[in-house]
């Protein structure tokens, strides 16, 4: 078989470079009302696995300091940048500086690729179920797919509140992968899913649970959930990976 | 200091007044308690819990939920240090000093693994564990631990990033040798003491 990702399956980990570099940023698109991607061109790039992250640190003028991890958003094809897709939290520190401050050729000083557990190395059939801004490291999951083996098997379920809250929305609806459900209010004839992710949508993925692996991320409640229905639909634990994001209530 | 400023960037989530010192480089205050787990929340009943050290040691031993709970106990006040960058101040938890479920077995290796319920293991050298500075604890600021939390025993040890503090631990293995555990084999750092910052591989 091809090789599908930047590294082997067996030495899957990239050495982690823990050198902080200043990236520059090179496009900014509106995804939705509260989301933006940002491309940022690295100086010493190297090539990432879909679903690790890069960690961004800001510095203010009297040298404190905040530093957030942001998963990758792209497929490691995308040589010499990365994209990162980031949420705005109103009383956020390091988003807001994101969405109201950020412009084209602003420099950001970030450090990575890093982490090596929640990431996808070719397996397959892959269901990945994403809420809300948990869906960027899938993303870079499904855009890498797409790029490399776009016959293997991947289903992406999709949960967001709102139709507008839809992030990469035309990208997705460029492929069949992706199921989506709206909890809170769907678009004006809408026939799909609505309402929480449940036991039917993972049974109308199509994912043999015997043999699929699992990836979930968003908010804990969201992935808490998420994981409880994959198990009870049959796949085993150790092929249900998540990534978490943010506190908890 | 950083040569580099971030335009614009004031900083929002300065620590409180006075605890600065408290917050390790790079992290950031958060009064909250997030949860961090690679899967899914195992279930584990007291009933047919129990805690072991074994591996090199001169006389491995194991404890049941009740054997557990008639150790001398003592509450922990601690700040926890997440290597998703919160950290959490003034917290406590209560439990067992590693120090006492060491004191019979005699361990012969410099090194343990700490092992848990769902599989997953975390690499600590021994020293990290003696003198005062782990537990393995099962209440959290007065209340039983919760299971998203690591309940319903966790191993505390405050003083290395969170990942360290394994939860649902069912035992430590003794080990002459210090041998990766989870996160570790994962990029992340085989020591991990925050105020050095050491959060991946290279650091
Ligand atoms: C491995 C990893 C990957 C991540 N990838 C992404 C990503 O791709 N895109 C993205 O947008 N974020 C991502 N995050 C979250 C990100 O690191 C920050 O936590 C987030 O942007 C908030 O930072 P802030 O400085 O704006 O807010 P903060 O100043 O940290 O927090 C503001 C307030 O909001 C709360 N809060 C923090 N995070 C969340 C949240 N996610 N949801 C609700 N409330 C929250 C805090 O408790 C606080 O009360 C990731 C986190 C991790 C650990």
């Amino acid at each position: 078989m091809e090789r599908l990702t930047p590294e082997p399956a067996a030495a899957v980990v990239p050495k982690a470079p823990g050198r902080w570099q200043i990236a520059t940023v090179t496009a900014i698109a509106v995804e939705t009302p509260t989301v933006k991607s940002f491309t940022l061109a690295l100086p010493i790039w190297m090539p990432h696995l879909p679903g690790q992250h890069y960690d961004v640190r800001l510095t203010a003028p009297d040298g404190y300091q905040a530093q957030r991890s942001y998963s990758i958003a792209s497929s490691p094809l995308t040589s010499g940048e990365i994209q990162l897709t980031i949420d705005r939290l109103d009383d956020g520190e390091v988003s807001p500086w994101f969405h109201d401050v950020v412009e084209v050729g602003d420099k950001v000083e970030v450090r990575g690729p890093f982490a090596a557990y929640f990431v996808w190395s070719g397996e397959q059939p892959a269901l990945l179920l994403g809420g809300g801004s948990g869906v960027v490291p899938l993303m870079a999951m499904l855009r890498h797919k797409r790029l490399t083996a776009p016959e293997l098997e991947m289903r992406l379920i999709y949960s967001v509140r709102l139709a507008t809250d839809v992030i990469y929305a035309a990208e997705l609806a460029a492929g069949e992968e992706t199921q989506l459900t709206y909890t809170r209010v769907p678009p004006p004839g809408w026939e799909g899913h609505s309402g929480r992710v449940d036991a039917a949508m993972i049974a109308a993925s199509g994912v043999d649970p015997a043999r699929g692996t699992a990836f979930a991320c968003g908010s804990n409640g969201f992935v808490e959930s998420a994981s409880r229905l994959l198990l009870d639909a049959g796949f085993a634990p150790e092929r249900i990976k998540t990534e978490r994001y943010g506190p908890t209530g | 200091m950083s040569e580099f400023f971030s335009r614009g960037f004031g900083g929002r989530r300065r620590p409180p007044e006075g605890k600065a010192d408290r917050i390790p480089p790079g992290q950031y205050y958060e009064a909250g308690f997030p949860v961090l787990t690679a899967g899914p929340t195992p279930t584990v009943e007291t009933g047919s819990w129990s805690f072991s050290v074994d591996g090199v040691v001169g006389a491995a031993r194991s404890w049941s939920w009740d054997e557990f709970q008639a150790l001398p106990a003592e509450e922990v006040p601690c700040d926890i240090h997440c290597v998703t960058k919160w950290t959490k101040l003034d917290t406590s938890f209560r439990g067992v000093s590693v120090d006492t479920l060491l004191a019979d077995v005699e361990p012969l290796g410099g090194y343990a693994t700490a092992f848990s319920y769902g599989g997953y293991t975390t690499n600590l050298a021994l020293e990290d564990l003696t003198d005062g500075k782990a537990w393995v604890v099962t209440e959290w600021e007065g209340e039983p631990l919760p299971s998203e939390h690591g309940g319903p025993a966790r191993l505390l040890v405050p003083h290395l990033y969170f990942w360290k503090s394994a939860k649902w631990v069912a035992g430590l293995r003794l080990m002459d040798h210090d041998e990766p555990g989870f996160w570790e084999s994962n990029g992340y750092h085989m020591h991990g003491d925050p105020w050095r910052e050491e959060r991946y591989w290279n650091d």
